[in-house]
């Protein structure tokens, strides 16, 4: 396989044949397929970095049927750095929830048929290279990931699928109808063809479908204030997917907004300078509120659901700086170190969730002594959630100030260190939990020690990410004018 | 006017009133109605402003149909949820958020 087309195509169709398979083999079962399947996909995404990395930016038509009629697939270095973080993260994952879920559980019965067809949809997502493409793979992504918040079946479970679908529906109904004027006004949906095409003069029914677009899109990210549907629906799923949902889910339409942000509508938003500062404010708002309510949760998946909102009110800070290259490699940087770390902190919360038979952050109370190894996993996700050094998320952070100093706007460098100061205050609120003298040397579940396993390595990751950021970042320059 | 145009301004009707419904009512079965008026209407702004020259656009109908297909998948994982939910409470409203 010389043709980076074949790679693309497969990295779509294999979590397309795990995800069959295992649905055919009937419930619980094809955890090793998946596993197997996703270290193909994480072979075939390095090889494709590699091959990008010296000939540019490809694309391809699908079967030979070129656009329109045709689908046409197409890798830059943004969707390369998308697609390595999410095999990254996936890979792990996958080894967890196979040793999360017990045979015969409930919660894991269609687990591995709906994560296989949210991966392909992902990778789908990442590999598109036409609006409507976009379209399908986004609601492909959310049903799938509605799927699985529901796979536990209870009351709460099912009323936050139901509230997180009807979110996702209108997200993307506003993203479709964003479409359908851009269709109306120019004949096209390739972004290849549209990107010149969308001038400063173009007429109102484009900025109507920008503005449409932008907001569906925020939707699906649970920009504040769009969050509401985020917490239940993360927090309350098993340990496995809330770790999917939270490091990668929405992150696919972040990256769609950039995508459509930097390319596309480029134009538009250069006219209107002020636009740029609307995701700024959302997204300063969305990192005092979400810590805020992490700050106070009484259950420890809220806390980490809360630090997710805060989180991506980080991405949204890039925003009025992304005329430089410094902002754009801040903003990947962040979404690598928020995936990683999030997930680890989902699994490792998931690990002491089960070993105390408690969710609340203070039933944590004494767990240092007798699970080290997670609650050190914890803390070095922490480490990259409140940017310390040398970790990615003190990268990502640094990266940030430098760029929104340049520019003079230190009212986002402020709130980049503000964030970090109240990070601070939820990691250290379980961390103090944890070291505390347990009142009474409580029952204890014993659980397999590669639980404990994964979920360090996706902190150790996070946390070393950031002494080999300069390698991921030149990987973002790829295909890019910049 | 030309008829897309109609098409299109009925579209953009339908989408808002769906939309609005599926935000504003309470009762499942009502909110997963009012999420397919929206679909519709998008999908007759892309038919209907695609027809500039009175010939059809084979490319938006192929849209459209694709449209369908995700919503009709859709419509049946809410309906699938709303069932679970109405057997598990006797209601078809969501409780309310526990989002603490």
């Amino acid at each position: 396989m010389t043709d980076p087309g074949a790679l693309m195509v497969w990295l779509i169709l294999l979590p397309l044949a795990w995800a069959c398979l295992a649905f055919l083999l009937g419930s619980g079962r094809g955890a090793q397929a998946a596993i197997i399947g996703l270290g193909l996909q994480l072979g075939l995404t390095l090889l494709l970095a590699v091959m990008l990395s010296g000939a540019g930016a490809a694309s391809h038509a699908v079967g030979g049927w070129p656009a329109p009629l045709g689908i046409a697939l197409a890798a830059d270095g943004l969707s390369v750095l998308m697609l390595l973080l999410t095999q990254l993260i996936a890979l792990p994952l996958a080894v967890y929830a196979h040793a999360y879920f017990a045979a015969g559980s409930v919660e894991g019965r269609y687990f591995w048929p709906l994560t296989g067809i949210l991966l392909a949809g992902l990778n789908g997502l990442f590999l598109s290279a036409d609006l409507f493409n976009l379209y399908v793979t986004l609601e492909l992504v959310g049903l799938s990931a509605v799927g699985l918040v529901a796979a536990g079946g209870g009351v709460s479970q099912v009323a936050a699928a139901l509230r997180y679908l009807f979110a996702a529906l209108v997200g993307s109904g506003a993203y479709l109808l964003g479409v359908a004027l851009i269709y109306g006004a120019y004949g096209t949906v390739s972004l290849e063809t549209l990107g010149p095409l969308v001038v400063a003069e173009a007429p109102r029914a484009v900025w109507l479908a920008g503005g449409l677009m932008l907001v569906g899109l925020m939707l699906k990210t649970a920009l504040f204030p769009f969050h509401y549907w985020l917490p239940s629906a993360h927090g309350g799923a098993p340990a496995p997917v809330s770790a999917l949902l939270s490091a990668l889910v929405v992150k696919a339409s972040f990256y769609l907004i950039l995508r459509l942000w930097l390319d596309p509508f480029g134009a538009l938003v250069a006219r209107a300078e002020l636009l740029a500062w609307l995701p700024m404010t959302l997204g300063s708002a969305a990192i005092l509120w979400g810590s805020w309510k992490a700050i106070r949760a009484p259950r420890i998946k809220m806390l980490i659901a809360y630090s997710t909102v805060a989180q991506l009110g980080y991405l949204f800070l890039i925003f009025p700086l992304l005329g430089t290259a410094g902002a754009r490699q801040a903003g990947m940087m962040h979404v690598f170190a928020h995936g990683l770390a999030k997930a680890a902190m989902f699994t490792a919360a998931g690990v002491l969730i089960k070993v105390t038979g408690q969710d609340t952050v203070a039933g944590l109370a004494g767990v240092a002594g007798r699970r080290p190894l997670s609650l050190y996993a914890f803390g070095l996700a922490g480490i990259t959630i409140m940017g310390l050094p040398p970790s990615s998320g003190f990268l990502a952070k640094w990266l940030l100030i430098e760029a929104a100093l340049q520019q003079g706007h230190w009212i986002i460098a402020l709130m980049v260190l503000v964030g970090g100061l109240l990070a601070t205050a939820y990691v250290f609120r379980v961390l103090r939990q944890a070291f505390l003298r347990a009142p009474r040397a409580g029952e204890l579940v014993a659980v397999p020690r590669t639980l404990e396993l994964m979920a360090f390595v996706l902190a150790a990751a996070s946390v070393l990410l950031g002494l080999r950021g300069v390698e991921l970042m030149a990987l973002l320059s790829i295909g890019s004018a910049a | 006017m030309t008829s897309g145009l109609l098409f299109a301004i009925v579209g953009v009707l339908l989408f808002t009133m769906g939309g609005a419904g599926v935000l504003l009512l309470d009762h499942l079965l009502r909110r997963i109605l009012a999420f397919n008026l929206m679909g519709s209407g998008a999908f007759l702004v892309l038919v209907g402003l695609a027809q500039r020259h009175d010939v059809a656009d084979p490319v938006p109908q192929a849209m459209v149909l694709t449209g369908i297909v995700v919503a009709v998948a859709a419509t049946a994982l809410a309906l699938a949820l709303a069932r679970r939910l109405h057997a598990l409470t006797g209601r078809m409203e969501l409780p309310e958020a526990d989002d603490d």
